[in-house]
């Protein structure tokens, strides 16, 4: 890389069920975000002049989060009229796509300093508001043989051998973790409180978590795509997959990502703006890589995107301290681990959505924060990042701390 | 026992009567327990059929308690959220209870008060015409914010409630009916309690009749959500038009909006938590004090009389002479007749009187071909009008007001040769903008009786009289004006003789400075543009043109023969401009020729552009800031030292004269609560730095300084 593209905050907003009763239901997608562009602001006394770029993750981009909302969004921060801003979609990849993109921007050396984040309010703007070829395109869909992710994930935990119990104890294993991480304040760097516009707290702290799951009660919930799978869609699945005579749905509201509102934001610049505006940096983007594997279980990318990751930086598995892998649905995670070969112990150390919430567009660059925090708090060096993303993507990104 | 009657009568309906403490009922402290106790109660209430929300008073429910919320400010911000937050969710019980819950609107339900029936499932009103329904909170600053704004978009959709909310109307029971905001009338009060009973007792097998519309399954907003594409055009051109007329100063107005944008697009309860949190911020920001000080205190003081001499007996006019049938003579005879006072206009002419009648038949014909006025209503108003040229048909008058020219002499005749017949307890007003009454009440064999009574143009849409006492003006002959301004439907400020009095003397000050900056070089239109996004309703400029350069220059020859020149300060731009616009190139103003602004045939305008030529400097670089503070500060400094040396009475009517007469923006108040808004110390410094930058005329008034001493606000 020409130049190195430097972090120098990355924050997020606590992450709150994505319904009419979730805590953000009342606050507009847009000031989601500014609230975040106001606290990079404030806490990098940063005159956003000097921002060229403010690319903003969002995967149902059309009604309230229509129409470039990254732009909307710089300018509700009021930020200087020369900022400028783009929304992007890749799926759930969307807000570490940003960051990527962003780095990218860094390194290519034209430009110095931009935004890259993501926001999602999946209560206003509900998942599949922006329609698309999937659920309006029937030649499309039987000609690609097209399956909802869930069946995917119960496809992979089929192919592993992942049992209900598995993944449901996987499930458990992240919320543990995710209520140690916020209740002993790992977390806190890089929430910034949600405000209204007299300046009054509406969420503090992720307040998705279910500290008191139990396996009992995660074996009680009743699998999501079973009905789903016998409309047609474990046959079409079975196609491809034709070694297996059925699919065993495993995966339930308690083991998949829940629905949420929230968003991120990351700083991301040269050397050179760090020094024009007194900027320490606080990590590195080393290398990102996006691919894509077979589009019809969905899920299994990000794995190989990880190992693409690493040859793209000239690393190793052994060169990464810390790995997080978004928890869309637990198989997904687990069979990342497996296709890398790690354990458990270093990955999704603090949980992840399947505890805290998965906000489409803006999760990304929030696995960057809390890998950030994390390196920081353990005084270790690497992390990796990965998403599985629609359409059999998958995304990864290697930090290091500066 | 509560102040809330709680009766179940044998069929199970419960009959809740509000008899609030004082005489009405509104929504203060001891509201919030009543109606707490109350939802309480009825929830636990067994064999429930319905409930009827009554009024003993003679209002149904007034609004909140707007001394409370003018003394709200930031530091009470949480404290405030809380309270409205717990008063909404006992409004949302009630509505919410798995009874239908009526309420029987005896009397006016407007703010608080109609958006209490809001969250009852039926409102049946009295069809009287007493029984005002609306939500006027926008008028002062506010919003309705106990669930007014979220409700009403449900209930009519987003367009409907904010044409309603925005423009603070007040309806009588018909229209509201028309307009969905109640659901059924009834012809006298006694039938109001038996309506609702019936109606309680018809929906009792009908579940759904408990639900509000928004707590229905499948309900959608009437018209649909904002984001519908049906309401695209709509929700783009919305709120560029509410901000064109706001030109963005009032941010309840936005918030307003905003929120009913939201509330079509979201559930209620959390529509209802956004309504509240916007309602702290505008309810503690300086715009809602303002205008709730000048628009509903100061404003009440002036109509209940604050000014008006006590003790004199209310003295309405009876037969009133206007003298002049010329613009303002015209006007006045046209509000005196509204009022249903026999005129008697008089000019040189017969030609000139009939015109002048003409004038009010036109006015009446617009009336009745648009249904507001009936054709046997509008010949009687017209009747009182008498056309003459002779004064003995003055006799009997017991008030003349002369509207002739602003010049001395010639008013000085028609006093002398008129006022003879006047009735014995007669009074005599001079209709004048700049000349002191005092000298011309000289001519006057009773000065005591003689006053000035000072419309403003055009008479029939201004509110605003300026009443002017001379030095030997009676008290009888102010209460007299006084009641006369008030029979006419205006509002009266009363002030003493002083050149140009208060209105002129200030509004002279933005024109000065609107020609300074233009002789200065700065852009004209930008003069312009700036001065409209302050507030002022029109440009110094162009309003300049609308007065006419021309009187001006004859108000100054006329003072400079009373030996009076730049009495209020330097005169010298204005010499000069007229010297330049008048002399060299014949721009009187709009009706002389064009003044600053050129007017085309098909009615539009643009900038004479010998401006550019005579004055336009690109190097010029007044900051636009200082542009606007100077055409502000040149008023408000004015206006200070009117009020400093006594020509005005009163802060209140130093604030709603300097709105309804000169135009002042409404957000501030008025010009002297723009002060106390401002900051007395702000202000000073800011005196102080435009002092520096462009001149003594932007001194600090002592007054100003006294009050930044003792910390005492203008009031």
């Amino acid at each position: 890389m020409t130049h190195s593209a430097y972090i120098y905050d990355a924050i997020r907003t606590p992450r709150s069920k994505g319904k009419k009763d979730g805590a953000l239901h009342e606050v507009k997608p847009i000031e989601l975000g500014a609230g975040l562009l106001t606290a990079l602001q404030q806490r990098n006394d940063l005159d956003t002049a000097y921002v060229d770029d403010v690319l903003m993750g969002c995967v149902s981009p059309v009604g309230e989060q229509g129409s470039d909302i990254a732009k909307m969004i710089a300018q509700r921060a009021g930020w200087d009229e020369s900022v400028a801003g783009v929304q992007l979609n890749r799926f759930c990849a969307s807000g570490l796509e940003a960051v990527n993109t962003g780095a990218q921007k860094i390194a290519s050396g034209w430009e110095q300093l931009v935004v890259a984040g993501g926001v999602e309010c999946m209560s206003r703007v509900p998942m599949g508001s922006d329609g698309g070829a999937w659920v309006s395109d029937a030649a499309f869909s039987i000609d690609t043989s097209f399956v909802p992710q869930g069946i995917g994930a119960d496809t992979i935990a089929t192919l592993d051998g992942y049992s209900r119990e598995d993944v449901d104890a996987y499930a458990l294993e992240s919320q543990r973790r995710a209520a140690h991480a916020r209740d002993n304040g790992y977390f806190d760097r890089s929430v910034v409180p949600v405000l209204d516009s007299n300046g009054f707290s509406i969420l503090q702290h992720d307040d998705f978590i279910k500290p008191q799951s139990s396996m009992e009660g995660l074996g009680a919930l009743r699998a999501s795509f079973e009905q789903m799978g016998s409309m047609g869609f474990d046959a079409m699945m079975i196609k491809k997959y034709n070694t297996l005579d059925r699919i065993d749905h495993v995966h339930t509201p308690g083991n998949s990502s829940g629905i949420v509102d929230g968003a991120s934001a990351v700083l991301i610049g040269s050397e050179r703006a760090g020094k024009d505006l007194g900027l320490t940096a606080r990590g590195r983007i080393v290398a990102g890589a996006i691919l894509a594997s077979d589009p019809i279980i969905m899920l299994t990318a990000p794995g190989p995107s990880a190992v693409k990751c690493l040859q793209t930086a000239g690393l190793t598995e052994n060169d990464i301290d810390l790995w997080e892998i978004n928890e869309a649905f637990a198989a997904v995670a687990m069979r990342y681990m497996r296709d890398l070969d790690i354990d458990h112990s270093v990955t999704n150390v603090n949980g992840g959505s399947i505890a805290m919430g998965h906000p489409l567009g803006a999760t990304g660059a929030m696995l960057l924060s809390s890998m950030l925090d994390e390196l920081e708090r353990r005084e270790l060096r690497r992390g990796m990042l990965s998403l599985c993303v629609g359409g059999g993507m998958g995304i990864s990104c290697i930090i290091e701390r500066a | 026992m509560s102040v809330f009657n709680y009766q179940k009568d044998q069929q199970g309906i419960v009959t809740i009567t509000m008899d609030m403490t004082g005489p009405v009922n509104a929504m203060n402290a001891e509201y919030k327990v009543a109606m707490h106790e109350a939802v309480n109660r009825l929830e636990q209430e067994q064999g429930l059929v319905g409930v009827i929300l009554a009024s003993a008073k003679r209002v149904f429910f007034a609004g909140a308690d707007l001394k409370d919320l003018v003394r709200a400010t930031p530091d009470h911000a949480e404290e405030i959220y809380r309270d409205i937050q717990l008063m909404k969710h006992d409004m949302r019980r009630l509505e919410k209870l798995p009874v239908p819950v009526v309420a029987a609107i005896n009397g006016a339900a407007l703010g608080g008060g109609y958006e209490l029936s809001l969250a009852c499932n039926r409102r049946i009103a009295v069809n009287h015409r007493a029984v005002k329904i609306g939500l006027p909170e926008c008028s002062l600053g506010l919003f309705p914010a106990g669930g007014g704004i979220v409700r009403l978009t449900h209930l009519i959709g987003v367009q409907a409630a904010l044409d309603i909310i925005l423009a603070s109307k007040q309806m009588i029971p018909e229209k509201a009916l028309a307009v969905g905001m109640i659901d059924q009338l009834v012809e006298t009060l006694d039938d109001l309690i038996p309506a609702a009973k019936r109606w309680l007792i018809d929906v009792e097998s009908d579940t759904e009749a408990a639900r509000q519309p928004w707590d229905r399954k499948g309900h959608k907003v009437a018209g649909g959500a904002i984001n519908t594409p049906k309401n695209a055009q709509y929700a783009a051109v919305a709120p560029t038009m509410l901000h064109q007329k706001t030109r963005g100063l009032l941010p309840n107005a936005t918030a307003a909006m905003d929120i009913a944008f939201q509330a079509s697009m979201l559930d209620v309860d959390t529509a209802l938590r956004i309504e509240s949190r916007e309602f702290v911020k505008v309810v503690t920001g300086a715009v809602a004090k303002n205008m709730i000080t000048t628009f509903f205190f100061q404003l009440n003081q002036i109509n209940a009389g604050a000014s008006r001499p006590q003790g004199v007996a209310k003295n309405p006019t009876r037969k009133l002479g206007v003298l002049g049938a010329g613009m303002m003579g015209q006007g006045i005879a046209y509000v005196a007749a509204m009022a249903g006072i026999q005129v008697v206009l008089k000019d040189m002419t017969l030609a000139a009187a009939e015109k002048g009648k003409a004038y009010t038949i036109a006015l009446l014909a617009k009336q009745t071909s648009r249904g507001r006025l009936d054709a046997a209503k509008a010949e009687v108003i017209a009747d009182l009008i008498k056309p003459t040229i002779c004064d003995t048909d003055l006799a009997g008058c017991d008030l003349i007001i002369e509207a002739v020219f602003e010049n001395i002499a010639l008013k000085n005749t028609i006093t002398q040769s008129t006022e003879q017949y006047l009735s014995d307890d007669g009074h005599w007003g001079s209709n004048t903008s700049t000349l002191p009454i005092t000298q011309l009440a000289e001519a006057s064999a009773k000065p005591e009786n003689f006053i000035g009574i000072h419309f403003f143009s055009p008479v029939d849409k201004m509110p605003l009289i300026e009443i002017i006492a001379g030095e030997k003006t009676s008290d009888a002959t102010l209460a007299k004006a006084f009641d006369f301004a008030q029979q006419i439907g205006k509002t009266p400020i009363v002030v003493n003789d002083s050149l140009g009095f208060f209105t002129s003397r200030t509004f002279s000050t933005y024109l000065d400075e609107g020609a300074k900056l233009l002789v200065e070089g700065v852009h004209p239109v930008k003069i312009e543009n700036l001065a409209k996004a302050t507030g002022m309703a029109v440009g110094p400029l162009q309003v300049q043109d609308e007065t006419s350069l021309e009187l001006s220059r004859k108000v100054s020859e006329t003072w400079a023969a009373m030996g009076i020149v730049d009495k209020w300060g330097d005169g010298e731009t204005q010499r000069r401009m007229i010297k330049d616009m008048i002399t060299d190139n014949g721009r009187g103003g709009r009706h002389h020729g064009g003044g600053y602004y050129d007017y085309h045939a098909d009615g539009s305008k643009s900038i004479w552009p010998g401006l550019f030529e005579l004055y336009y400097d690109d190097s010029v670089a007044v900051v636009d800031r200082d542009i606007q503070d100077r055409l502000i500060f040149r008023q408000v400094i004015e206006t200070l030292k009117c009020y400093q040396t006594g020509v005005l009475r009163s802060v209140a009517d130093g604030n709603i004269g300097s709105i309804m007469g000169i135009g002042a923006p409404a957000h501030t108040g008025g010009f002297i609560q723009f002060v106390n808004s401002y900051g007395c110390a702000a202000f000073i410094q800011r005196c102080e730095e435009l002092s520096a930058a462009y001149g003594e005329r932007f001194n600090c008034p002592e007054i100003v300084k006294q009050r930044a001493a003792s910390g005492e606000l203008f009031a």
